[in-house]
């Protein structure tokens, strides 16, 4: 089938936008344009642009993938693979809070799992989910470099070390209101 | 506000370790204590990255005197700025030695240190370039403007010795040449930052305390070898880096360091910062290429080296961030300089970081040939609470793990890869007698398991078996030729891997294997943790001295443990997760592990 024939081609279901989608609100497609045409021209812009619309938009949805792979005039499959490829990208979108459980080697042994346990039990979520209210996300991360202040966790931007199990609640407090 | 002069300067250390531990707090209180006596104009705060206490912090400095303050707190800055900064009296009791310390001394901190690479980190402000070009920096680049060919260059690395900081320690200098060699319009620069080894930060220290040392270093491989535009790869990881790279590149251009005609030679260079999105093969140079081209990050075989047919299929150099911060020392002070450091192969200083199980754990910086006893002993002053030492791990997760009797083995690249391990990139773990090696190899395991791109089955599937045999071990189901199949294996895996990640990823198995059979077979044959570590081999149990607080019982996840009040409670061993909660909340030790 020749390329331009494909426009004849109805849309995957997993592919058309919901109606809280990025794509459909006009103020995050704006957004989604000026990040587009402000990178695009650069060699190798995929990640450049899939990192930036990942920062302000927070997820990339597949109707983003499909809307972004049009605009820069690549298979939608090469944006899906670099996505599914790294880490950063998530496709759902996150909680309002990241709570990210540092699983470096030091704070692996200083018992981050604990924090992690204490933590599922705290929010009823399991690692990777986001609660119901969308206030937080849980997960683990790479080593954030924060070893002598082990187990260290990253909250959004703050690092909160030498944390213990107790201290859990506490800390998550502090997030809850904001 | 360059023309502004201070009558004192106060350093503020904010990495991300002083931070959690409220430097921002500090900050805001040193703002509010000198707006409250009027000494604002009169005194400057710089905010810098590791003075080298951080597990002191938060920690500031005040020049000229080079005061050293360490545990601060809100009140104590009301305190110093009243004290010191208005009447000139040093405040004792938060000073970090009696005696001031000198600047030579905040240079290089502990016995057998030296500060080379991260002499200027902590020092100057790292956002502000005249600060780095008045401690001799951009002097190199200058250098070699001016009286250098590419050629002279080249030599002058070559006759150097430096050897790749990134792990693998190829000579710099050959690379380069080969680079150099290549007839091509076209040639890049790139600055390897994805530092991505657990528990290794010395390359984000660097970019955040000394970023134009870096940046120095690429336009200068940039003029050595031809090429005229440079990227920085950086992981995503390090906020601040970035910021300090992208102000860096900013005051670079301004000052016609990076651009169109640099220095007014004809010369252009220009560096681009390109930011990872969390996967650690991307700090294998060629899977590094294809990240920046924007591609899925997987490696590809080699030859053609990058040298030859690198990003966009063009002559291409990559050099870790620490290389490439060793360029301008050794172009100003002289490969006889350099080479005047560090035993017969190995020449000059690396930078370390030290955490787990010792006294001081945090960044170093060593001449190369140091023992691995000199840096646990007399650099992280022993092992931590009076534990004895039980094995060091080099190289990160695809390094491998060192027992006692090779404390005396020097740090080098040869010495290192004979013990089965690597150097790496610079992550050294300490690890005491309460460390399982099986659980330890089991961790290391599922970390490279999860970062395997998945582009060579041996490192895809086999890394993911040999989790699955030792996850069985330290469950407990152990069974006799479990060793032999981990040790099959892995050699399949080494033999059939592209890139470091599959082949280095074995060595933390072999070496524990190798070192701590003895566990192993433990594990397997009488189904015991001798460090009470494994989940599956160990169970807890409440002694006659519990006093029925139930702190434990509130804080089970498992609600395992049961009781009333003021009565020994009772754990239930089939509910038991063994996270080991109740042991570190119960205050009477009444809680023991078996």
């Amino acid at each position: 089938m020749r390329a331009k024939d494909l426009r004849d081609v109805p849309l995957a279901d997993a592919l058309k936008p919901a109606d809280d989608d990025p794509v459909v609100i006009p103020e995050q497609r704006a957004r989604i344009d000026a990040i587009i045409a402000e990178h695009s021209a650069k060699p190798g812009a995929t990640m450049v642009i899939l990192n930036e619309i990942q920062a302000q938009i927070g997820h990339l949805s597949k109707p983003m993938q499909n809307y972004i792979a049009e605009k820069l005039r690549v298979p939608l499959k090469d944006i899906f693979g670099v996505i599914t490829f790294y880490s950063f990208f998530t496709m759902k979108p996150r909680g309002k809070h990241r709570v990210a459980f540092c699983l470096g080697t030091a704070c692996y042994v200083s018992g981050a799992e604990m924090l992690i346990e204490k933590t599922q039990q705290i929010l009823d979520v399991k690692l990777g989910d986001t609660t119901p209210d969308r206030k937080f996300t849980i997960e683990a991360c790479r080593c954030i470099g924060a070893c002598s202040q082990a187990p260290a966790i990253l909250i959004d931007d703050n690092v909160h070390g030498r944390l213990t199990p107790d201290k859990m609640t506490s800390v998550l407090r502090k997030y809850e209101k904001v | 506000m360059p023309d502004q002069f201070y009558r004192s300067h106060i350093l503020l250390c904010t990495d991300p370790e002083c931070l959690a531990k409220g430097a921002q707090d500090i900050e805001d209180a040193l703002v509010r204590a000198l707006d409250a006596h009027g000494l604002r104009d009169e005194v400057d705060i710089l905010e810098t990255s590791r003075l080298g206490h951080c597990h002191t912090g938060p920690e500031i400095v005040v020049y000229p005197e080079g005061v050293s303050y360490i545990n601060l707190t809100p009140d104590a800055i009301t305190e110093i700025v009243s004290e010191h900064l208005l009447k000139g009296r040093i405040v004792q009791k938060y000073q970090f030695t009696a005696e001031v310390r000198k600047d030579e001394e905040l240079r290089a901190p502990a016995a057998k240190e030296m500060r080379i690479i991260m002499a200027r980190c902590g020092v100057i402000d790292p956002e502000n370039i005249e600060d780095y070009i008045a401690d001799e920096g951009y002097a190199a680049l200058g250098k070699v403007m001016s009286e250098m060919s590419p050629r002279n260059v080249i030599d002058e690395i070559l006759k150097s010795n430096l050897r790749g900081r990134g792990g693998a320690g190829f000579p710099a200098g050959r690379k380069w040449e080969f680079a150099a060699n290549q007839k091509s319009e076209t040639k890049f620069v790139i600055c390897n930052a994805d530092e991505g080894d657990p528990g290794a930060f010395m390359n984000r220290r660097l970019l955040e305390g000394d970023p134009h040392a870096v940046l120095e270093g690429m336009i200068i491989a940039g003029y050595a070898i031809g090429a005229h535009q440079g990227y920085i790869y950086c992981r995503a990881e390090y906020p601040i880096a970035v910021r300090t790279i992208r102000i860096a590149i900013r005051q670079a251009r301004e000052l016609s360091l990076l651009g169109k005609d640099i220095m007014g030679t004809g010369f252009d260079f220009d560096v681009e910062l390109r930011i990872g999105a969390g996967a650690f093969v991307c700090g294998e140079e060629t899977a590094l290429m294809a990240s920046i081209e924007g591609k899925r990050g997987e490696p590809r075989p080699r030859p053609p080296f990058p040298a030859v047919s690198g990003l966009w299929g063009k002559p291409t150099i990559i050099n870790n961030v620490e290389t490439l911060a060793n360029i301008p020392n050794i172009i100003r002070r002289g490969a006889d300089w350099f080479q005047t450091i560090g035993n017969e192969k190995n020449k000059g200083t690396k930078t370390f970081t030290l955490a787990g199980d010792v006294v001081r754990t945090g960044l170093i910086e060593v001449p190369l040939g140091i023992t691995l006893g000199e840096v646990v002993f007399d650099v992280a002053g022993g092992i931590k609470d009076g534990r004895k030492f039980k094995a060091i791990q080099t190289g990160g997760p695809m390094g491998g793990c060192i027992p006692e009797q090779f404390l005396e083995t020097p740090i080098d690249y040869e010495n290192l890869g004979a013990l089965g391990s690597i150097m790496g990139s610079g992550g050294l773990v300490v690890m005491d007698d309460t460390t399982c090696m099986v659980d330890i190899a089991r961790f290391f395991m599922d970390f490279t398991q999860d970062e395997s791109c998945g582009k060579c089955v041996p490192c895809r599937i086999g890394t993911r078996r040999i989790l699955e045999i030792l996850e069985k071990i330290c469950k407990g189901d152990g069974e006799e030729g479990d060793i032999e199949r981990l040790e099959s294996l892995s050699k399949f895996i080494v033999a059939g891997s592209l890139c470091g990640l599959g082949q280095g990823a074995p060595n933390p198995v072999l070496t524990t294997i190798k070192y701590f059979r003895d566990e192993y077979e433990a594990h397997i044959r009488e189904k015991k943790c001798a460090a009470k570590v494994c989940k599956g081999l160990i169970s807890y149990r409440i002694l006659d001295t519990c006093t029925g607080c139930m702190v434990c019982s509130r804080n089970c996840p498992s609600h395992a443990i049961t009781g009333e009040k003021k009565q020994v409670h009772i754990l239930n061993d089939d509910l038991c997760e063994r996270c080991g909660i109740c042991l570190t909340v119960c205050k009477f030790d009444a809680i023991v592990v078996e």
